[in-house]
């Protein structure tokens, strides 16, 4: 739904021309319309509804199941770009970088099939579809071709996968297996985020809100808040400064955060 | 009395007849409540929205001294008590690590990196969990776990193979504890912080995981991830403590976690 917002912010002018016609068929009017029209309309609907404009994600309900959606959304996402990504021959074979995406695809594509079937399966009112992800987003990346811009993407999504997994865990608290199981995604998702960030030459960790070396600037959206010094009154950086405090902990992002970055790549 | 367990030892589990033995006996001693923790997933994970959980496991329950003993107590508090402790183990052993002799000779330059990172982030962890604690519990002079003692038997600090594989069992432990531990919290806040540590866990873990085999799948392998389901590991802290209590020589009791 942001998408506008986050185009605007963006420095690449390719992306900017690459969404252009996107832009003009929605027009302000045609944006504003949709947002209301899909304030209150739960999730699994609006994918409906919004095809007749676009297939952006509306913010997940506060709910468990609403939870399951979202991640679900976003397991989609992940299955999908390591897939694409195996097949495409991007990925040097033969050595380590494939045998990491091997196995992350393996973890995405369960993750996909544990949620659906948490969901009560794909004939479940609860079930939401898949989206249709743009990897290039309009252009502006050519992950499939181009490896450094794959490896980056990837470590994009999980720490997003990451942060947003944290974001949802309060959605779960009255559904304590739904929440252990999305504890037990969380962590993959992390040990994931942490190879993929080593495989580009960084620590596994994040530092401040920093997205790093080689990572284009629409993905600084995954990085903000990251930052945070203060966790329940207690000051981080106070020991060993603020770069390793920050480093200790991952901040949650918020569905609505959540859902931002998902739309980029979501047509 | 108390079992120094081998690095061999550490990666285990609950069919350690002999260290579980030892958890149930501490368990007997205090209210034999808990026999039925033999069986290590029934009692947690009986069903979803058990509202009698928290109940069962500790409502009232302070963390404190008992019959001369320290509990970890149950309910919330008892639960960050309980994480106190692991994060004492894990702050102990990467001080030990960074502080060693050979560690700037016998490490990598790579290996030294992520090391002193973890040893900073664990003794954060550390400190965080005492200062957060010693504001929520309501009597910490009594309340706050005391700072507990470890022994490492014959770990050899300086040994690259014996301290990375040692760092792989502390941080997969931590990994599973966390997540084992979320659905004990009530306080969403708790389970917020809970959850912001537990991921950097996992991302130490798996970083230790590719320093010891880095052409390979083992960051996320099949041993921790199930790969039929895509989950990682999770333990109760009876579990953890089984494991965690060959190197923790201070005794103390976790009568009311499950």
């Amino acid at each position: 739904m942001n998408i506008l917002k986050f185009i605007q912010s963006f420095a690449n002018e390719s992306l900017m021309q690459s969404k252009g016609s996107r832009r003009e068929s929605f027009g302000q009017f045609g944006q504003l319309g949709k947002n209301l029209a899909l304030a209150s309309i739960p999730f699994g609907l609006s994918s409906l509804t919004n095809s007749a404009y676009a297939a952006d994600i509306t913010p997940t309900p506060s709910t468990p199941i609403g939870a399951l959606q979202l991640a679900l959304t976003l397991e989609y996402l992940e299955k999908e770009y390591y897939i694409m990504g195996l097949e495409s021959g991007v990925i040097p074979a033969g050595g380590r970088d494939e045998k990491v995406f091997m196995q992350i695809s393996d973890h995405e594509t369960d993750h996909v099939t544990f949620l659906i079937n948490g969901l009560g399966g794909v004939g479940s009112p609860n079930f939401v579809a898949k989206p249709t992800f743009d990897f290039t987003v309009g252009g502006a990346f050519d992950p499939f071709n181009h490896y450094p811009t794959f490896l980056a993407l990837a470590q994009a999504f999980e720490d997003t996968g990451v942060r947003a997994y944290k974001g949802q865990a309060g959605n779960l608290i009255s559904t304590p297996d739904l929440l252990t199981a999305a504890l037990q995604i969380h962590s993959v998702e992390a040990r994931h985020a942490s190879e993929v960030r080593r495989l580009r030459g960084l620590k596994g960790w994040i530092t401040l809100n920093e997205r790093g070396a080689g990572m284009p600037a629409a993905t600084q959206a995954v990085y903000d808040g990251e930052q945070l010094t203060i966790q329940a009154g207690y000051n981080t950086a106070e020991l060993f400064g603020a770069a390793a405090g920050s480093e200790a902990y991952d901040e949650p992002l918020t569905t609505q955060e959540t859902v931002n970055i998902a739309n980029l790549f979501i047509v | 009395m108390k079992n120094v367990v081998k690095i061999k030892e550490v990666e285990p589990s609950f069919t350690d007849r002999r260290k579980f033995l030892k958890i149930s006996g501490l368990t007997i001693v205090g209210t034999g409540l808990l026999l039925t923790g033999c069986n290590k997933d029934d009692d947690l994970f009986i069903s979803p929205n058990d509202v009698n959980l928290t109940a069962k496991y500790g409502g009232g329950h302070f963390p404190g001294l008992k019959d001369g003993i320290f509990d970890l107590g149950g309910n919330d508090l008892g639960v960050l008590t309980y994480a106190y402790a692991l994060e004492q183990l894990e702050a102990d052993f990467y001080t030990k690590v960074v502080n060693a002799t050979g560690f700037t000779t016998n490490f990598t330059a790579e290996d030294q990196q992520v090391l002193t990172d973890l040893y900073y982030h664990e003794v954060i962890h550390r400190e965080f969990f005492k200062a957060a604690l010693s504001g929520a519990l309501p009597n910490p002079k009594k309340q706050l776990l005391p700072n507990l003692a470890f022994d490492y038997g014959s770990l050899d600090f300086s040994s690259r193979n014996q301290v990375l594989a040692t760092a792989k069992a502390l941080e997969d432990t931590g990994v599973a504890a966390y997540n084992g531990a979320g659905r004990l919290l009530s306080n969403p806040d708790y389970l917020v912080l809970a959850g912001k540590i537990v991921s950097v866990e996992a991302r130490h873990a798996s970083a230790i995981r590719s320093l010891i085999n880095p052409n390979s799948d083992d960051f996320a392998g099949d041993d921790v991830v199930d790969p039929t389901t895509g989950l990682d590991v999770k333990k109760n802290p009876s579990e953890v403590l089984a494991i965690a209590d060959g190197f923790i020589t201070t005794p103390f009791t976790a009568l009311y976690l499950p």
